[in-house]
């Protein structure tokens, strides 16, 4: 796969009209002691399953179990989600990783509205921590320990770094004992945490 | 405090969008939106009879402008009402979240992409 790293000199942050009015809301209430961050992001936590139509679950499981729709989203993962009628808009650019039993891929990203939270859900709070970020370019393996994926001592971990051209989404490694699953049941078993390369998939018979 | 004050909330405004399991969002500001009122109410800024009134007369106000009531531009009325009840309480008034709204759009202009957009003092100067 190639990588594409565009930089344009006009390249600036967005937000809609929608999400400045809410920031601007947050800050004044922040300001004037109305509402702690770290309450409010601990009750948006916790409906964290529920928000956004959770796309990228539904695209992994299908990519598990149709090669030729797998082969064309590791090409071109944009056009590839394109070409399903009941997934909403993805962006540009959407690049699939793929995780093998030699490679484990992880995606940083500063939660700017690149987040391409249409596929992943919303994104983890810890995600938007700066000492995060910085952590897992330089030792990612110590990271992914921290969030209780060991990662084998041979296995390569490539960290992928988000921006607004380019988005990432991780498609893990299909858990043993699922043969002759059906996509709906696949699609339960895909985390998060999974698509964003921080954890695995659900196994099966596990306790949810 | 969550889930019980959420619970109050969706029982108190049965127009919130759920599923069998509670509160559904279709985007994370939405969840955002409804967290800032949950939290406003604890601290007993509004009732829920208050805010489902206002949330009411937000909605009705915006479907005689035409809104197409399709239970999507929900959360844009329910932010439309916290920012209303912000002004009517004096938490800060209207003018207040447009300069605010205006220096969030400024931080995100001069902060390139990839990077977390904060908001800095200069991002007022007009």
């Amino acid at each position: 796969m190639s990588e594409h790293h565009h930089h344009h000199d006009h390249d600036h942050s967005e937000l809609s009209e929608t999400e400045l009015r809410v920031r601007a809301l947050e800050t004044i209430l922040t300001e004037k002691g109305y509402v702690e961050p770290a309450a409010l992001d601990a009750i948006i936590q916790a409906y964290e399953t529920r928000i956004g139509p959770h796309n990228g679950a539904r695209v992994v499981a299908k990519a598990w179990t149709d090669p030729a729709f797998k082969q064309a989203l590791l090409e071109d993962g944009s056009k590839a989600i394109g070409t399903l009628g009941h997934v909403s808009r993805v962006g540009d650019h959407l690049v699939v990783v793929e995780n093998t039993p030699q490679r484990h891929n992880m995606v940083v990203c500063t939660l700017c509205s690149c987040y391409p939270w249409e596929m992943l859900g919303l994104p983890p709070v810890w995600y938007k921590a700066a000492p995060y970020r910085s952590r897992a370019v330089k030792d990612p393996r110590g990271v992914l320990a921290d969030f209780g994926v060991q990662v084998a001592r041979d296995m390569e971990i490539r960290v992928w770094d988000s921006t607004a051209e380019t988005r990432f989404l991780v498609l893990p490694i299909r858990p043993d004992g699922t043969d002759g699953w059906s996509e709906e049941q696949l699609a339960e078993l895909v985390t998060r945490d999974s698509m964003i390369g921080t954890g695995f998939p659900k196994t099966p018979g596990a306790p949810s | 405090m969550s889930s019980t004050a959420a619970a109050a909330a969706t029982a108190a405004i049965p127009s919130i969008p759920r599923d069998d399991d509670g509160p559904v969002f279709r985007a994370p500001w939405e969840a955002h939106a409804f967290a800032m009122a949950l939290t406003l109410h604890d601290r007993g800024v509004f009732t829920w009879p208050e805010w489902a009134a206002a949330l009411a007369s937000e909605i009705k106000r915006a479907q005689v402008a035409g809104d197409p009531d399709t239970g999507e531009t929900y959360y844009l009325h329910w932010l439309a009402t916290l920012e209303g009840l912000v002004a009517r309480k004096g938490v800060a008034s209207l003018e207040t979240l447009h300069r605010y709204r205006d220096a969030w759009d400024h931080a995100a202009d001069r902060t390139p992409h990839g990077k977390p957009i904060e908001l800095r003092p200069e991002d007022f100067a007009r």
